[in-house]
């Protein structure tokens, strides 16, 4: 029993001695200066995020702490940190297509008061930012973040490879036409073709890299750039919800049909399961001619010693036989409700809108959305592929924004990937099997679908 | 009497001049809380801890079950809908697809970690120069976490720079960027079964040799005696007296194998399509990427007492081996 009694008397120091300890550390907390949490994606616009954040710091004298989380675990990450009303986060660069979620759960302050009263007004910014990333209801005044990072998929390619004359002359013996950027699709399965296999400075090449993951959004980012340029749409324009003979048309069918066909062509062995990274790693390695990304991976790509300057180029996602657009990327910024400290993240909202940092964000890597940044005179010569994301900024689309995208996304992710990569079915098979998911979802949802 | 003295004498009537302890409240006291009180004491965290995290969160489970709740729709109001979750799930095609693949893919590695985790368990068991070495050497898979092998064994893989490509062009003459483990639907399944064997066959050898070191010398000494052949005497006395702890090898990898996430995911996402979909990572998509609380908790009981109920009568079959 002296035994007993002695732990007793250790247990009682020690919850003792943790309360003190406990109590020392809340005030050495106490006495630290403000402090703001910033979530977002871990890429390179978020580190110069970072640099730009400095002069935030140096002019409110608040911190600037920052979570990133790669993009393949970053919805997953911060969907549960907003579902379960965390505070980790007091501002959050959320995905587009979480603005209806987030407005709809209230899990963003909305920001028409914070706007009004600070004199920013959505007219400064890029139309489709600001119906992307800001409003839900979508085209309704009511906006829920501030747009951020403006982004688009695009192209590069090997600018020295298109360039060397034997190439050239024996690309136009076979098509008859000069090697040059593709303007469709067509055109760019043709250089695909071309490319795939041949051996350049000795080393076996693949004519193109497009985006095939399956566990989060990557298969569905890929295909929807040829989908919407062959006639897929997402709904009737004239009946909201009403997808049959929409998603699953035969122009869209004959869409996923060549996507399939672009994926078994020409891409390199293995990419089953790809990605950006995957992209960057291929593109930079000098294995694929052509590569789909996103315009913010561009300004590291121009930056690379070995495949970047003049060995690179960029185009715009090309056109197809019914249309001429590009999936949108992207995000805003918002503020999480559960935040602590809103006032101190409005007040990082007003600065961030300030023309002069928007001027900064894009000399230093992020893509700005206001209007006087991409419509200033010298914008297009600002960089490299700043004509093409200005191009592309003009067609972009976006996928479902609704509350229940997630169901949504998984589902497209999971019929398309049985298609393309899997060989499982009809490309009419999989698109009619996507209406009938989609459907069931939007009727959980408490919407109306009409079926004609 | 101090209570220690009583702890410390177990048997009191044989000890002369020991009076027998006073069972008294007041003897079992001391600082005004009984051992009784003391223990229970130290084993609440531990219960309260299981109450909070096992079983008020399964009890919360089975009654979300019964409602419509979707987290990224939560502002929809809660509905109870009875059974209608667990009658999507029966009747959905894709989860009977999924708990068929995931089927295949317990059968395939547990009896593969039997033949592979027994056949090392009989060569360990020899003496032989380096066999410490050996030993450890064939445990490092097991001790490696699951996610650093699904990442080291996807680049392993790659078709392109991946040396298992390479390893089978080298005998087979195949070229090795042709074929991709990960990404075809016909290699993509035995690719989950070949990793997973590759990390725990040598769990399942370990179990195999407490088994065959159980086995008494001197049954062998009596075969060799009545001139029994090695694969009589294999047969006759080394594999049923292992069956047991074969049995408890495959219940114990079944189990696991039933629930296997990480390394499958980190290896195919459940690709190429849903090939190497188990019903573990659509649980986690349909619970933790498309926020259906309600369907998720009612298709993780319904896998509950699945996996319960199988090894019930597995335990029991176990114990039945173990009679004779």
């Amino acid at each position: 029993m002296r035994r007993l009694g002695w732990l007793r008397s250790t247990v009682a120091s020690a919850v003792v001695a943790a309360a003190a300890l406990g109590g020392l550390g809340g005030g050495q907390a106490a006495a630290q200066g403000k402090q703001l949490t910033l979530c977002w994606a871990a890429w390179d616009p978020a580190n110069a995020l970072v640099e730009l954040g400095k002069d935030f710091t140096k002019q409110s004298g608040i911190e600037m702490k920052y979570e990133f989380v790669p993009w393949t675990s970053y919805a997953d990450r911060f969907l549960n940190e907003l579902n379960s009303h965390g505070k980790l986060c007091d501002l959050i660069i959320g995905d587009s297509q979480w603005i209806g979620g987030a407005a709809e759960n209230k899990w963003y302050v909305k920001l028409n008061d914070f706007f009004d009263k600070e004199k920013i007004s959505m007219d400064d910014f890029v139309p489709a930012t600001v119906v992307g990333y800001s409003q839900w209801p979508k085209n309704t005044p009511n906006y829920w973040a501030l747009p951020a990072m403006a982004d688009a998929v695009g192209w590069t390619y090997r600018k020295d490879w298109f360039s060397r004359p034997e190439i050239q002359s024996a690309f136009k013996a076979k098509y008859g036409r000069d090697l040059a950027p593709p303007k469709t699709y067509d055109e760019l399965k043709q250089i695909g073709e071309f490319f795939q296999g041949r051996e350049i400075d000795g080393k076996k090449v693949y004519g193109a890299y497009i985006f095939t993951e399956r566990g989060s959004e990557g298969i569905t980012m890929g295909v929807t750039n040829v989908l919407y340029n062959y006639g897929f749409a997402y709904d009737n324009p004239k009946k909201a919800y009403q997808m049959q003979g929409i998603v699953n048309s035969a122009d869209a069918a004959k869409g996923l049909e060549f996507y399939k066909e672009l994926y078994k062509c020409c891409t390199a062995p293995g990419m089953t399961n790809a990605y950006m990274q995957e992209g960057l790693d291929a593109f930079k390695s000098g294995q694929v001619a052509m590569q789909m990304n996103w315009f913010a991976f561009f300004p590291g790509l121009y930056k690379d010693p070995n495949v970047g300057g003049d060995k690179i180029g960029f185009f715009v996602n090309p056109a197809g036989p019914k249309g001429h657009f590009t999936q949108l990327g992207g995000q805003g910024i918002s503020v999480v409700a559960t935040s602590d400290h809103k006032d101190d993240a409005l007040a990082y909202i007003k600065w961030f809108a300030q023309p002069a940092v928007q001027q900064k964000w894009w000399q230093i890597g992020g893509y700005s959305a206001l209007k006087a940044v991409v419509d200033a005179p010298d914008f297009p010569k600002s960089a490299a592929f700043a004509p093409q994301f200005l191009e592309s900024m003009g067609i972009v689309k976006d996928f479902w924004a609704e509350p229940s995208y997630a169901q949504l996304l998984l589902d497209m992710q999971k019929r398309v990937h049985d298609y393309v990569v899997a060989d499982k079915g009809t490309s009419q098979q999989a698109l009619d099997l996507l209406v009938k998911d989609w459907t069931k979802v939007f009727k959980e949802q408490g919407k109306e679908v009409a079926s004609q | 009497m101090d209570t220690m003295t009583t702890i410390l004498q177990p048997d009191h009537a044989t000890i002369p001049g020991v009076s027998k302890p006073v069972k008294s409240r007041a003897g079992r006291r001391v600082h005004g809380l009984s051992d009784r009180a003391i223990a229970w004491l130290f084993v609440a965290p531990t219960i309260a801890l299981l109450l909070a995290i096992n079983i008020f969160p399964l009890i919360w489970m089975i009654r979300l079950s019964f409602t419509n709740l979707n987290l990224s729709m939560s502002y929809l109001p809660l509905r109870f809908v009875g059974l209608d979750n667990f009658r999507d799930i029966l009747t959905d095609e894709d989860v009977w697809f999924r708990l068929q693949t995931t089927a295949q893919f317990v059968i395939s590695s547990v009896a593969l970690q039997v033949v592979v985790g027994f056949g090392l368990a009989l060569l360990i068991n020899r003496q032989f120069r380096g066999h410490s070495f050996w030993t450890t050497i064939i445990l490092l898979p097991m001790m490696l976490s699951p996610a650093v092998v699904g990442n080291f064994w996807t680049l392993l893989l790659q078709p392109q720079i991946g040396p298992f490509n390479y390893l089978i062009s080298l005998f087979t003459g195949v070229p090795p960027s042709s074929f991709s483990m990960t990404g075809q639907v016909s290699l993509a399944p035995w690719t989950i079964v070949l990793v997973d064997t590759w990390m725990w066959a040598p769990y399942v050898m370990l179990i195999c040799l407490a088994g065959l070191r159980s086995i008494p010398d001197y049954i062998y000494e009596a075969a060799e005696v009545d001139r029994a052949s090695p694969w009589r005497q294999f047969w006759s006395i080394t594999l049923p007296m292992t069956v047991p702890f074969l049995m408890l090898a495959v219940l114990f990898r079944a189990i696991e194998n039933f629930k296997m996430f990480d390394m499958v995911n980190l290896l195919t996402s459940g690709g190429p399509g849903s090939t190497t979909e188990l019903v573990s990572i659509s649980l986690k998509r349909a619970a933790f990427e498309k926020w259906r609380t309600g369907y998720s908790s009612a298709l993780a009981i319904i896998l509950f007492v699945t996996v319960f109920g199988a090894a019930n009568i597995y335990v029991k079959t176990l114990n039945k081996v173990k009679q004779r």
